[in-house]
C-alpha cells in the first residue's frame, strides 16, 4: 500500500522533467503588454492590444517608419500615376499565409474593402477609392476619384486598426462581425488551441516567412521573427508586473506604472527604453458642444485659463524626463507639429476663467463631468481638472464610474440631466494625434464626429486639403492653419503629452524595434 | 437522509432560476455598454450603435433574457462578447487554478487553525493563548492584499524563493505546481485561518467545563485523547459552520488573490468580464458559483450528521 502511494506520487512529480527539457531548447519571450489579448480581429475592434496580436499574425502592405513615412512591406513595387489617380501594386514573391496558401490580390482586395468599411482612416481613403482591381494574382491596381495624398500613409499606419491582409475566406466576414481565425502571413502564428483568454496568448515563429531586406524601423523594414514562442501573458497588477520583471519571471513589460519608473530604473538587468521618436500619447479634454454652456465658443475659450499642463502632467508622470509641456494640438516632435493658436494656453487664471464663462451666459448651473475612478492616467487628470474647475467657482458636478461606464456614457447626445454630459477627459495616441488625418479627435464633422461632437466646416475643409496637398511645405502650411482654427473653436483642451517607456530585460533579450504606440516584438532576440 | 438530499438538490433549481433573473437583468440595468468598449476610442456613435446591433444588445430586453435561459435549457452558456469562445470553455480553463487555490488554501487554514484553536483552549489565558489571539486579531485586520505585497517583497523579490506569480498546472509536476500555490495560499488563508482558530478556541472552551470532560480528566485520560477525542469533536460543528461559511469567503477573496498573485482563475475572469460588460461570462460565473455555494451547504448540512448523532434530517 505505501509502495503505491509512494509509486503515485513519484508519477506526479515525473512529469516535471519533460517540460523542462523541451522548454529548455525554445527561445521563449514572455511579455507583459498594456492588455490582454481579448479579441483576434484588428479590424473589428480599435483596441491597441488587438493590433499588437494583429501585427505578429498579419502582414500589411507598406509600414511607417520612424518617421512616420510609410515603406513597402508586402509590397514588392508599386508606381503611381503622374495624375496621382491611379496606384498599381505588385507582391513580393513568396508570401504565404500559415496555412500554406499564397497571398494573391483577390486576398489583399477583400482586406482592404473589410478594413475600409471599418476603420475611421480607411473609411476616409476609400472615399477617394473608385475601383480596385486584381490584374493577376500579384498584381492590383486602386484608382482614385481626386488625388488623395494619404494611400500609402494609410495603408503603413500602426495606430488604430492596421490594414492587416487576411485570407480573403475571413476578409469576406461582415465587418462588424469579428473573424473566427486568426491565419495571416505575418512573422508569427497564433496558437489559438493555447490561447487563454484574459491570461496569455500563445505565438509560434513562421519558418517560412520571408522578411524584407531593410533594417527594421518602426512598423517598416525587415521583421524578423527572432524567438521561437511569444507568449503575452496578462498580469493586470502593476506591482506583480514589475516584481516579475524585477525577478526575471519575464522579460518586457511594455507599460510599467510611472509610479515604479524610479525602481525599475535601479533593478539589476533591467533597462528602460523610450517607445519611439514621438511621445505615446496626448492628454486631452473633451467639452460637450451640443449643450450649454460649451455651445458657447467664448465658454469653451475660457476652459484654457484652467488648464496648467504641468499640474496634469506631475500628477499623471511625475519625473518630468517622461513628460513635455506642448501647447498644440498636433503632437510636439512629430513633423506637422506647429505653435498656431497656442497662445491661447499660455496663462492660468481661474478669475478670468470664471468671468468668461459668466459673459457667456453661465449662472452657476452644475456642469457635470464625468470621472473615471479606474484609470491609471485619466483619472488623476480628471482630478486635477475637477480641482481648477472649483477653485475658479464653478459649480462641477463630478459623477464619478469606471472607465466603461464612462465610455458607453460619452456617446449619449443628450442633455447633462438626462444622462448627457459636459466634460470628460481622454487620451490620444501620439502617432495619430500627429498627423491631421489621422488625428480623428481634431475634426469637426458634428453629429458624424466624434464624442462632443464639435462642428465646424471649415475645419473638414482644412483636413481634406491636408490630405489632398502635393508637397510636405504645402501639408505643414495647411497643419498650421488648422491647428489655429481648431484651438479657436477648442475641439478639444490639450494637457500635455508623456511617454510610458517600456522596461526589458536588456540581460536576457536584444533586438527591440522601439515603435511608438504599437510595440513591436518580432525583432526580439533571446541572449 | 436520502430523501433530504434529494429534497435539497430539487431545491436548488427554483434558487438558480432567481439567481438567474437577478444577474441577467442587473447587469443590463448597471452602467455600461459592451459595445462602446469593442468599438474602441475613436468610434462614432453611429459605429457603436452598428457593433450593438451585430451583437443583439438593441434587442428588447425580455427577448435577450428567453434567449440566454433557452440556451441554458440546452446546457449552453453562451458565447463570450470579445473573444468569441463559449463561456463553458473559458470557465473550464479558469477551473483547475481556483479549485486547487482554495482546496489549497483550505488545507492550510484547517490543518493549521484547528490545533492552534485547540492549544489556545487548553492553554486558556496563558502566553500560548495570547499569541495565538494576537495572531487571530492581526489575521482578520490585515488585509489580504497588504499580506500578499509583503510576501511577494520577500519571498520573491528579496530573497527568490518562490515566484512573484504566475501558477503552474498539476500536469507539469507536482513540486511546480505546490511552489507557484505557497504564497497565495498564505495570503488568501490567514484571515481564514484567524476565523477557524477563534471559533476552535470559543467552542472547546465551552465544551472543555462540561462535566464528562471533568470526568475524563478524574479518570486519568491522557490529554491528547481528551482533547482530541472527547472535546473536539463535540465542539466540532460550529466550526465546521464556519469552515462552510469560509468558503463563501474564500470564492470572494480569490478575486483579489488571483490578481495580484497573476493566477488564471474564476476569480480574475469574473472581475475582467465585468470591467469589459462581457455579459454572458459574468451571467455564467455567477451562475457557477451560486451552484457552488448551494453545495457546500448542502455537504455541511449532512455533514452534521456525521458529527452529531442526535441530528436527523
Amino acid at each position: 500500500m505505501k509502495f503505491r502511494v509512494l509509486a503515485g506520487l513519484v508519477a506526479l512529480a515525473l512529469p516535471l522533467a519533460a517540460p523542462a527539457s523541451a522548454w529548455a531548447q525554445e527561445k521563449v519571450l514572455r511579455a507583459v503588454m498594456h492588455a490582454d489579448v481579448r479579441v483576434i480581429d484588428p479590424v473589428w475592434t480599435t483596441q491597441t492590444i488587438a493590433n499588437i496580436h494583429g501585427a505578429l499574425v498579419y502582414d500589411t502592405l507598406f509600414g511607417n517608419d520612424a518617421d512616420q513615412k510609410p515603406q513597402p512591406q508586402m509590397v514588392g513595387k508599386y508606381e503611381i500615376s503622374p495624375d496621382r489617380l491611379t496606384y498599381s501594386f505588385t507582391l513580393r514573391d513568396g508570401l504565404k499565409f500559415h496555412d500554406g496558401s499564397p497571398v494573391t490580390t483577390r486576398d489583399v482586395i477583400a482586406s482592404l474593402k473589410r478594413w475600409g468599411a471599418k476603420d475611421g482612416v480607411g473609411q476616409r481613403l476609400m472615399g477617394y477609392v473608385t475601383e480596385m482591381k486584381a490584374v493577376d494574382d500579384k498584381t492590383f491596381t486602386m484608382t482614385l476619384k481626386a488625388p488623395y495624398g494619404m494611400v500609402l500613409e494609410s495603408l503603413g499606419k500602426s495606430g488604430s486598426s492596421i490594414a492587416a491582409i487576411m485570407r480573403e475566406k475571413e476578409a469576406l466576414t461582415d465587418p462588424q462581425t469579428q473573424v473566427k481565425e486568426s491565419i495571416g502571413s505575418g512573422p508569427y502564428i497564433f496558437a489559438k488551441d493555447q490561447w487563454v483568454p484574459g491570461s496569455k496568448a500563445v505565438y509560434l515563429k513562421n519558418k517560412d516567412y520571408q522578411p524584407r531586406t531593410e533594417p527594421p524601423s518602426s512598423f517598416a523594414g525587415a521583421k524578423i521573427p527572432g524567438v521561437d514562442r511569444i507568449e503575452l501573458v496578462w498580469i493586470s497588477d502593476s506591482q506583480t508586473s514589475m516584481s516579475a520583471l524585477v525577478n526575471g519571471e519575464i522579460d518586457f513589460l511594455e507599460n510599467p506604472s510611472t509610479d515604479f519608473l524610479p525602481i525599475l530604473e535601479k533593478s539589476k538587468g533591467v533597462k528602460l527604453l523610450k517607445t519611439g521618436k514621438i511621445d505615446s500619447t496626448q492628454g486631452m479634454i473633451r467639452l460637450n458642444h451640443l449643450h450649454p454652456p460649451f455651445d458657447n465658443i467664448k465658454a469653451r475659450q475660457a476652459m484654457y485659463y484652467l488648464i496648467n499642463q504641468e499640474d496634469y502632467l506631475r500628477a499623471i508622470v511625475g519625473d518630468p524626463k517622461y513628460y513635455k509641456v506642448c501647447h498644440g494640438l498636433l503632437t510636439c516632435g512629430g513633423p506637422y507639429a506647429n505653435d498656431g493658436g497656442s497662445e491661447r494656453m499660455k496663462e492660468y487664471n481661474p478669475k478670468k476663467a470664471l468671468q468668461l464663462l459668466k459673459e457667456a451666459g453661465y449662472n452657476g448651473e452644475p456642469i457635470t463631468v464625468l470621472a473615471t475612478t479606474d484609470h491609471n492616467t485619466i483619472t488623476p487628470a480628471t482630478q486635477v481638472l475637477i480641482q481648477a474647475m472649483r477653485e475658479a467657482g464653478i459649480n462641477v458636478d463630478a459623477q464619478s464610474m469606471d472607465w466603461g461606464s464612462v465610455v458607453t456614457r460619452r456617446a449619449n447626445k443628450n442633455p447633462p440631466a438626462q444622462g448627457g454630459w459636459n466634460i470628460f477627459v481622454t487620451t490620444s495616441g501620439g502617432v495619430g494625434s500627429a498627423n491631421p488625418v489621422l488625428h480623428t479627435w481634431i475634426g469637426a464633422a458634428c453629429d458624424k464626429g466624434l464624442f462632443g461632437w464639435p462642428c465646424d466646416p471649415e475645419i473638414e475643409k482644412m483636413r481634406n486639403a491636408f490630405g489632398m496637398a502635393a508637397t510636405e511645405d504645402e501639408r505643414k502650411k495647411i497643419a498650421r492653419e488648422l491647428q489655429t482654427r481648431a484651438m479657436e473653436q477648442v475641439v478639444y483642451l490639450p494637457f500635455g503629452q508623456w511617454d510610458t517607456p517600456l522596461a526589458y530585460r536588456a540581460d536576457k533579450i536584444d533586438g527591440i524595434v522601439p515603435n511608438t504606440g504599437l510595440a513591436v516584438l518580432w525583432g526580439i532576440t533571446r541572449k | 437522509m436520502t430523501a433530504y438530499i434529494v429534497r435539497r438538490v430539487f431545491a436548488v433549481v427554483p434558487v438558480m432560476a432567481v439567481v438567474a433573473l437577478f444577474v441577467f437583468f442587473l447587469l443590463r440595468f448597471a452602467p455600461g455598454d459592451p459595445a462602446a468598449i469593442i468599438a474602441g476610442e475613436d468610434a462614432t456613435s453611429e459605429a457603436i450603435a452598428a457593433v450593438r446591433a451585430k451583437l443583439g444588445l438593441d434587442r428588447p430586453m425580455v427577448e435577450q433574457f428567453v434567449v440566454w435561459v433557452w440556451g441554458l435549457a440546452r446546457g449552453d452558456l453562451g458565447v463570450s462578447i470579445f473573444s468569441n469562445l463559449a463561456v463553458s470553455r473559458l470557465i473550464a480553463q479558469r477551473l483547475e487554478p481556483t479549485l486547487a487555490l482554495t482546496l489549497s488554501t483550505l488545507f492550510v487554514a484547517v490543518a493549521l487553525a484547528i490545533p492552534i484553536g485547540v492549544v489556545a483552549a487548553w492553554k486558556a489565558r496563558k502566553l500560548v493563548d495570547r499569541l495565538v489571539m494576537g495572531f487571530a486579531v492581526l489575521g482578520f485586520a490585515m488585509p489580504g492584499f497588504v499580506l500578499a505585497y509583503v510576501l511577494i517583497y520577500f519571498f520573491a523579490v528579496q530573497w527568490q524563493l518562490l515566484p512573484v506569480q504566475g501558477y503552474v498546472p498539476i500536469s507539469e509536476g507536482l513540486w511546480p505546481f505546490a511552489r507557484s500555490l505557497i504564497l497565495p495560499s498564505v495570503a488568501l488563508g490567514i484571515t481564514y485561518m484567524a476565523l477557524i482558530a477563534r471559533i476552535t478556541r470559543a467552542s472547546m472552551l465551552e465544551v472543555l467545563q462540561l462535566d464528562y470532560i471533568r470526568t475524563a480528566n478524574a479518570k486519568g485520560l491522557a490529554t491528547d485523547r481528551v482533547l482530541l477525542l472527547h472535546a473536539l469533536k463535540n465542539a466540532a460543528v460550529p466550526i465546521i459552520t464556519v469552515i462552510g461559511i469560509g468558503i463563501a469567503l474564500l470564492i470572494s477573496g480569490v478575486v483579489i488573490t488571483e490578481t495580484v498573485f497573476n493566477i488564471p482563475g474564476l476569480g480574475r475572469l469574473t472581475v475582467d468580464a465585468v470591467l469589459k460588460r462581457d455579459y454572458p461570462i459574468v451571467q455564467g460565473l455567477i451562475l457557477v458559483f451560486a451552484a457552488a455555494k448551494v453545495l457546500v451547504n448542502l455537504l455541511i448540512d449532512i455533514s452534521y450528521a456525521f458529527l452529531d448523532p442526535r441530528i436527523r434530517y
